[in-house]
């Protein structure tokens, strides 16, 4: 898709220069969304600001804790990497994707619950990302696979453990 | 009645934080928000000559440029927090000297540290604040950094304040016994050093404001991510000239604390400041290399030890002489010093101790306590003495710990000096043999001692490591709850403390369920608010099961009596004949009331002629003032794999008892314990907040501060005791920061014990590989040079 450059622009209310702004369309949670952002916007800064998903965290900005995983394409991603531009086209999806709209949990969302793998919550969106991901791809991991893919995700309260076994119990019960 | 006390009741909390709707202090928005960006100090040490901000404060939609200068003779500087620690009550005996140092929000003339605050940018937004800092001109005279704490307290040195003669903010010392007299009647002396390294604590979430003034009603409402509302308030209030009413502090959900979210920062005053001149919503949200530099570390200690021993692996006597590097300020007083100094002889009888400690200010951010607080330090140190006692005598640790340990009937037992609370050192509660009993069987100790013996090849070996502590838990000196019943029926529940990821909205509903016989969904729980109750203090240092929970067991018990009360005028009963259950009280006389009739009934209405003697209202509100700490203890065992060509080793199994005393809900108890142990990991292993000459801060990014991930952290076997402690109605003892406190000391035995025979000085971390290896080198080339010696000599 061409990207579309605005000319600078006078906003006669306030006088002020906005910026070369750039139009983008993108799916994000099923839902289509048109915005002209900066090219300088990061990707998880648009999707917390613009578009109100603030379930996508950001422990690091610098792309090592996770925290900003998302989902784009069916592959995992760190959002906090990616300018907004760069996801001209692509459908994304956020932890805000995965309860239905009544509110009702999905099934590692409830594992996460029952095995206490969340204490503070603010790791969890980019843990429940990666996994979402992974699971997709591999449904029935060993706890060792388990602990290789979220390893590249920091949570600072858990100590892991209880996140591996929330896991595991998850895609035994879905097995059977 | 306990029907959820000890249950493992589901958090109320996961709900909102696992669909994405958890609301963090960066997740709040607010109409005309703009954001705070903040130029910090690249110098560790420096006079500031000039600086120009003419250029950011033309730049488009910038809408203010604050500097020191600004406010000078408005906003005082921060000298320290009484709340954590005023003068102790023993301060002659401890012949405390201490001084007063002080440091401008903003530096307008020197600047004490890397990262030091030195200007402040409003603007629309985060990117347009940044831009402006890069406009802003700070002309620098450097000035030599004092880094090394041991050269700092030189005469030639440097000084980081011209009032701090030596660097020495604050000294004092502990004296119990006579640990001359031990020394030269012991069988031997054994002196050593060791050094717990610099590191950070970071929260998953950085530090958080959102300060919105409303000029109309002169209120201002602050959002932040810290564990102390109520103290947030107080010094705005004070700093800012406000009144006390029309402030309110929240901490919403917060992502993480673990020690450093415990003080109040430069950047909430000056965000509220802003918020207040421009009657705006002002957001200030933290960078994470911005958080390395600008959010308080904590531990490095150097201690110098002599222990006093005899030949049978009895521990006469112990001297520590210390220094704290507090980095460039001693906020927090004697918190983390005289900790270690309270913690060092654990849950041992050590007859004889000296400790003199000084704290000592360098060109460093300012420390701050880090779960555990002093205890890890002073556990590290006296657990490898323990180590280096045993291997002296050719004995097994774990025989030196036994014949030291505390005995089950000399509880309590007292240490024979003061808390820093001014209560005695008298542990409350525990059985510290029957601990290191199940430790050794859950860890399989004997197991391992044999697989150890079996498995030594030339390049592998296992090792087996243990160590142990006692912590003063539940820190006062108070906290507050007010406990109402809701027009709706349901009970609203509030104290002062204030979590980051500890659950209190789940353990906090099971202690006051348990106390009107309801579902703990039908007990709401309202926390990290000042506008919740009138005082409160905040949740740090494993107090808040014991003091929160404490108040509101009591302010419970006041509302439940004029409930029963008023109930049983209803029924045309006896208030000893009506019961609580299923949210009614009934009556022996078969009759029944509901809460929310109740509640309805208490409530005064226009016209209402009170036809009974009832407050309007049913509330109870209690202020909780414990004793004293009550005293949890611990033993941990750390079985590892080393790989002497690489120095790098697995944790192959890691086994942990700890009393707590009562256990509101096991699976959030272990969790705490299973995420402090992986904290205390990686102290042991990975972490360490390097300096350069220059006090140039090397390890400032995620590239370079390692933390543990899950490939690092083994699940840890875990065992309970629960005895109770004396100190509080329900017999809770704190646990929040236990996990983290024996790791190092674990680690760093188990490790050694697998390389003996080798005597490698493990007694710095972090033990990453290629410290580690350096270490062993070392080793190999002493011992090659003390064979061939004896080669020589024979
Ligand atoms: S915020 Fe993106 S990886 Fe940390
Ligand atoms: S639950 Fe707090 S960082 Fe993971």
């Amino acid at each position: 898709m061409e990207n579309s450059v605005e000319q600078p622009q006078v906003d006669a209310n306030d006088h002020k220069v906005q910026s070369n702004r750039v139009s983008i369309t993108l799916t994000v949670n099923g839902k289509v969304v048109n915005k002209a952002v900066e090219p300088r916007m990061l990707l998880s800064d648009f999707l917390r600001e613009e578009l109100d998903l603030t379930g996508t965290h950001l422990g690091c900005e610098h792309g090592v804790c996770g925290a900003c995983t998302i989902i784009m394409n069916n592959e995992s991603i760190r959002s906090c990497l990616m300018f907004a531009v760069q996801a001209d086209g692509y459908d994304i999806k956020t932890v805000e994707s995965l309860a239905t709209n009544e509110g009702t949990l999905n099934g590692l969302q409830e594992a996460f619950s029952t095995h206490h793998a969340l204490q503070c919550g603010f790791c969890t969106p980019g843990f429940l990302m990666t996994l979402t991901d992974y699971l997709d791809k591999n449904p029935s991991p060993t706890r060792e696979e388990v602990r290789e893919v979220i390893s590249g995700n920091l949570c600072r309260c858990t100590g892991y453990s209880n996140i591996v076994d929330a896991v595991m119990d998850y895609t035994k019960n879905r097995s059977m | 009645m306990s029907n959820f006390i000890g249950k493992n009741v589901r958090r109320k909390e996961d709900h909102r934080l696992l669909s994405g709707n958890g609301e963090f202090v960066a997740d709040i928005k607010m109409a005309d928000s703009h954001e705070a960006a903040f130029l910090r100090s690249t110098h560790a040490h420096a006079k500031i000559k000039k600086i120009d901000t003419t250029q950011a404060k033309e730049l488009e939609g910038v809408a203010a440029v604050l500097t020191g200068n600004d406010i000078k003779g408005l906003i005082e500087p921060f000298k320290f927090f009484k709340e954590f620690g005023e003068t102790p009550p023993n301060a002659e005996e401890i012949n405390l000297m201490t001084q007063v140092a002080s440091k401008e929000l903003l530096a307008s003339e020197k600047v004490l540290y890397v990262g030091h605050p030195i200007a402040v940018v409003v603007a629309e937004n985060r990117y347009v604040a940044e831009d402006a800092l890069e406009l802003i001109e700070v002309d620098y005279e450097p000035l030599p950094a004092v880094v090394n704490p041991e050269k700092a307290v030189e005469n030639d040195s440097p000084l980081v304040h011209e009032n701090i003669k030596n660097n020495v903010h604050t000294s004092f010392e502990v004296v119990v016994g006579d640990f001359q007299k031990a020394a030269s009647e012991a069988d031997q002396v054994l002196q050593t050093e060791i050094k717990f390294p610099r590191i950070h604590c970071n929260p998953l979430e950085t530090r958080g404001i959102l300060s919105n003034y409303n000029r109309r009603r002169d209120e201002l409402t602050v959002y932040t991510s810290t564990q102390i509302p109520f103290v947030v308030k107080n010094y705005l209030v004070s700093m800012l000239g406000l009144i006390e009413e029309n402030v309110r502090v929240i901490a919403p959900d917060v992502g993480g604390g673990f020690g450093p979210k415990g003080g109040v920062y430069p950047e909430e005053i000056l965000v509220s400041y802003l918020s207040i001149q421009l009657n705006k919503p002002v957001r200030w949200v933290e960078d994470r290399v911005e958080h390395l530099q600008a959010t308080r570390h904590s531990r490095d200690q150097l201690h110098k030890v002599e222990v006093a021993f005899n030949d049978n692996g009895d521990i006469l006597g112990l001297k520590d002489n210390y220094i704290l590097d507090s980095g460039c300020m001693n906020y927090f007083n004697l918190t983390c010093a005289y900790n270690t100094a309270a913690h060092m002889r654990g849950l041992f009888k050590i007859p004889h101790y000296e400790a003199n400690a000084r704290i000592v200010l360098t060109n460093k951010t300012p420390n701050v306590p880090y779960r555990g607080a002093g205890r890890p330090e002073a556990v590290f140190t006296m657990d490898r003495v323990l180590y280096l006692v045993a291997e002296k005598l050719g004995m097994d640790m774990v025989d030196v710990i036994k014949k030291n340990l505390i005995r089950a009937e000399e509880m309590p037992y007292d240490q024979g000096f003061y808390y820093k609370d001014g209560g005695k050192v008298v542990y409350d509660s525990g059985n510290y043999p029957e601990a290191l009993e199940k430790v050794l069987e859950i860890s399989e100790y004997e197991k391992y001692k044999k697989v150890k013996e079996e498995k030594k090849d030339d390049t592998k070996s296992i090792g087996i490591g243990i160590s142990s502590y006692v912590e003063g838990t539940g820190t006062g000196p108070f906290e507050g709850a007010v406990v109402k019943l809701d027009g709706s029926g349901k009970i609203i529940a509030s104290a002062g403390a204030s979590p980051q990821g500890q659950s209190h909205e789940t353990t906090l509903a099971q202690i006051v369920a348990d106390q009107f016989n309801v579902d703990p969904t039908d007990v709401l729980i309202r926390v990290g608010d000042t506008g919740a109750l009138p005082h409160g203090a905040g949740t740090f240092a494993s107090r808040s099961a014991v003091n929160a929970g404490s108040a509101l067991y009591e302010a419970s018990q006041i509302m439940k009596e004029k409930l029963l009360r008023l109930a049983a005028d209803e029924l045309s009963d006896t208030i000893d004949n009506v019961t609580l259950k299923d949210g009614e009280v009934k009556s022996k006389n078969g009759k029944s009331i509901s809460f929310r009739k109740l509640a309805q009934l208490a409530k005064p209405i226009p016209l209402f002629k009170a036809k009974r003697n009832v407050e309007p209202d049913l509330e109870g509100t209690y202020y909780f003032f414990p004793p004293t700490v009550t005293y949890s203890s611990s033993f941990h065992v750390a079985v590892v794999e080393v790989d002497k060509k690489t120095g790098k080793f697995d944790i192959i199994d890691y086994s942990i008892v700890h009393d707590s005393g009562k256990i509101i809900n096991p699976k959030i108890v272990e969790g705490q314990i299973q995420g402090g142990i992986a904290q205390g990991i990686g102290q042991s292993v990975y972490e360490e907040l390097v300096y350069d000459e220059n006090g140039q801060l090397i390890s400032g990014t995620y590239m370079d501060y390692l933390l543990p991930t899950s490939m690092e952290i083994p699940k840890v076997r875990m065992d309970h005791q629960e005895y109770l402690s004396t100190r509080n109605p329900l017999g809770i003892k704190g646990v929040g920061e236990g996990g983290a406190i024996s790791p190092p000391a674990a680690l760093a035995n188990a490790v050694s014990d697998a390389l003996s025979p080798l005597t490698i000085n493990l007694n710095q971390l972090p033990i990453s590989p290629s410290n580690l290896r350096s270490l062993i080198l070392k080793a190999e080339k002493n011992e090659k040079a003390k064979r061939e010696g004896a080669v020589h000599e024979g």
